[in-house]
């Protein structure tokens, strides 16, 4: 059948979720043309993937971002990195990735095209093939514009063991570049709490990065990526995971100034912000500078810095020292963040 | 260099330390009466920069901390009212009243926005001209101007939607009931630096005059929060007690005439009730009657809720300084940011959030 989407309408209705000849326009116009690989074009019911006998690391994540749009990248992009990052923290090559798109009746084409495009974007920049997928429509206000569901399988090489119980005492802590970009970017979008930023999310896919720095040393012995929560939450999931303490100094830690500002003037902690294309990175102390001379050579690891140490006292408790010297204790965030009244 | 970051500098921040450790001979009791001091105080870990002698209290200075319960489930009450959209900053959405929060009423239904600023409340009403929207006015004679402008550009563009539940309160009423109620031998008071922005440093006369004790209006970066300790030190030591400004690229004697100007236009003053402190007089401030049709209490009469006691919770001896949190039986394994049982532990500027995530 040739690909004739119907553009002819402006905006996602349910027929498009009905299975029937428009889904299957919009499959064949939109989705086909985007994510094009063998496996997709079969249209079977599902796909056949030759995957090598390794250890398969396999996740799902579901994106309902809001809004939709947001400095430095969309929905479809975080859906793509959001898989893809936390199969590379577990050292993995991610390689198929699944997509379930749930969409609002009266969403914009033009929206989906431009979210189905920047995730085909971020599909060929991660070297991943998106081989299987699925949409419905729900009725008008069934659905915050819309979600995107993706799945990801990835393999791991024989000799590779990074898993967030893994941290011993003498490793060093690696994060690669500045933290809270992705929530002040999204923030400054939200309606009700508009205010002039030039900060972009940081969204970005993590495994060309990771595949360099596991080819420089089979000794990482935790990778995370500091998403919901900020990396005030994975430190603690990693003293936890690990049970052991952890210690960070503050300012060593990368921020930018316009994310302090916005901090600042929204009442906000930093250590809380969601990250996108950020790794919190644990290896022992010895091979911590080397790791960061590799990570360096790459786009995503430019700013890559060790922010503190794993110790062998007080575990499950993760400390900051600021630059008087006085330490805190570290907690997980509890529920939101909201900006204090004054 | 960042003007802010400079009032950071370790070096003069260790250099500030070492002064009050030598000047600081006597055993003090300093109130920071504000919740942003408190949050900054715990953030950068000065109590532990301060010698033995000197002890810190945090005073009822967040908002959110002392809306009376009854006030909270008005609200949740008008975000019940069919039609009724409300506009609130983000502090007040996790406090509990007696049947849920904010959140749980946005969760059943209620249709409930976090805005940043009144004027954004104002354009969700221009937005949403099918809905009334209701502005939360919890704060203290900081937000107070900026809720009244907002209602005065409604008026200006002719908007018949919007409407502001006043619930606004003013500090010196309420920092003299903590004085009198001698709970504390308090030795000085660490003024609020953004109330005294706007009703200037004059309007703690009364502390040095009535009480005898000095009051030091101070900033919110590690240094001025030294420097306004530091001259509480020095005045308890030379047993003098008067009004200093250590806030000085902010504050002036008479404070921001504009902004006093705007609260008046807007606002009249009225009893109040405190959480933790009850009724204080001519402590609230309310829509004057010429400003009638936007006043959410009038167009939307809503009962309050019973005052009811969370069984064992001491944020009312918390609020006024009698206490410090961990003396609360609740604190950390009943009563916590995951779980608050009180208001201290519900808002970010609280004393027992700050004293749970920095103590």
């Amino acid at each position: 059948m040739q690909p004739i989407i119907c553009m002819d309408k402006n905006v996602i209705s349910l027929s498009h979720g009905s299975g029937g000849l428009i889904s299957r326009e919009l499959v064949e116009g939109l989705f086909l043309k985007r994510f094009h690989n063998n496996a997709l074009m079969d249209l079977e019911d599902a796909s056949i993937l030759n995957l090598p006998m390794e250890k398969i690391a396999f996740t799902t994540d579901s994106f309902v971002v809001n809004p939709i749009f947001f400095p430095g990248g969309d929905i479809g992009r975080l859906a793509v990195c959001g898989t893809v990052n936390d199969l590379s923290m577990m050292g993995a090559k991610p390689l198929y990735l699944s997509v379930g798109f749930i969409i609002e009746e009266g969403f914009l084409i033009e929206d989906l095209k431009k979210i189905v495009d920047s995730m085909g974007e971020a599909a060929e920049e991660a070297e991943v093939s998106i081989v299987c997928g699925d949409t419905k429509v729900v009725e008008r206000n069934a659905a915050d514009n819309i979600f995107i569901n993706t799945a990801g399988i990835g393999v791991i090489p024989e000799d590779v063991d990074i898993s967030v119980k893994n941290a011993v005492p003498g490793d060093v802590i690696i994060v690669n570049g500045n933290i809270g970009d992705h929530g002040i970017a999204v923030l400054s979008q939200r309606k009700g709490l508009h205010f002039k930023t030039y900060i972009k999310s940081d969204v970005a896919p993590l495994n060309g990065l990771t595949a360099l720095m596991i080819q420089k040393t089979r000794n990482i012995h935790t990778m995370r990526d500091p998403t919901r929560g900020g990396l005030a939450t994975t430190l603690k999931e990693i003293a936890i995971g690990s049970n052991v303490g952890i210690e960070i100094d503050e300012e060593r830690i990368p921020v930018s100034e316009g994310v302090r500002k916005a901090c600042e003037l929204l009442g906000l902690d930093w250590l809380y912000l969601a990250n996108e294309g950020k790794a919190v990175v644990v290896v022992p102390e010895e091979e911590g500078e080397q790791l960061i001379e590799t990570m360096k050579r790459h786009p995503y690891g430019e700013g890559a810095k060790i922010i503190g140490r794993v110790v062998p006292n007080s575990p499950g408790i993760v400390t900051m020292r600021n630059a008087y010297g006085v330490r805190r204790v570290i907690e997980m965030l509890a529920g939101e963040q909201y900006p204090r009244i004054c | 260099m960042d003007i802010n970051r400079a009032f950071g500098s370790p070096d003069i921040v260790e250099k500030l330390r070492l002064k009050i450790a030598n000047l600081s001979k006597k055993q003090i009791k300093i109130m920071e009466f504000c919740g942003t001091h408190t949050h900054v105080i715990f953030r950068y870990g000065i109590r532990q920069l301060l010698p033995e002698t000197i002890s810190m209290f945090s005073g009822p200075g967040c908002p959110v901390c002392v809306t009376d319960e009854a006030d909270i489930d008005r609200i949740i009450a008008m975000a019940e009212i069919k039609g009724v959209m409300i506009a609130t900053f983000g502090d007040l959405m996790k406090v509990p009243g007696s049947s849920g929060s904010l959140i749980d009423a946005r969760a059943d239904g209620a249709k409930v926005e976090v805005v940043y600023s009144p004027l954004d409340a104002v354009h969700l009403a221009i937005d949403n001209s099918h809905l009334n929207v209701v502005f939360l006015g919890v704060g203290f004679e900081t937000t107070a101007p900026a809720v009244a402008a907002s209602i005065v550009e409604a008026e200006k563009i002719g908007l018949n939607n919007y409407y502001v539940l006043s619930l606004h309160k003013l500090t010196p009423p309420a920092m003299k009931a903590i004085l009198d109620t001698r709970e504390v031998d308090l030795d000085g008071i660490l003024c609020p630096g953004h109330v005294s922005t706007i009703t200037g440093y004059n309007a703690w006369n009364f502390v040095s005059d009535i009480y005898g004790i000095p009051a030091v209006v101070a900033g919110f970066e590690p240094l001025d929060i030294l420097w306004g300790i530091g001259e509480i030190v020095v005045q308890c030591e030379a047993e003098e007690a008067h009004v200093v400004n250590a806030y000085p690229r902010s504050v002036t004697a008479g404070g921001n005439l504009k902004a006093k100007e705007m609260i008046e236009r807007v606002f009249k003053t009225g009893n109040a009730f405190w959480r933790g402190l009850g009724e204080l007089p001519e402590s609230g401030l309310y829509l004057r009657d010429e400003y009638g049709h936007f006043d959410a209490s009038k167009v939307f009469p809503v009962q309050g809720g019973e005052r009811r006691e969370v069984k064992g919770c001491r944020c009312a001896e918390v609020i006024r300084g009698k206490i410090k949190p961990d003396e609360c039986n609740l604190f950390r394994t009943h009563c916590n940011p995951f779980r608050p049982k009180g208001p201290c532990m519900v808002s970010s500027e609280g004393s027992c959030a700050a004293y749970y995530l920095y103590g």
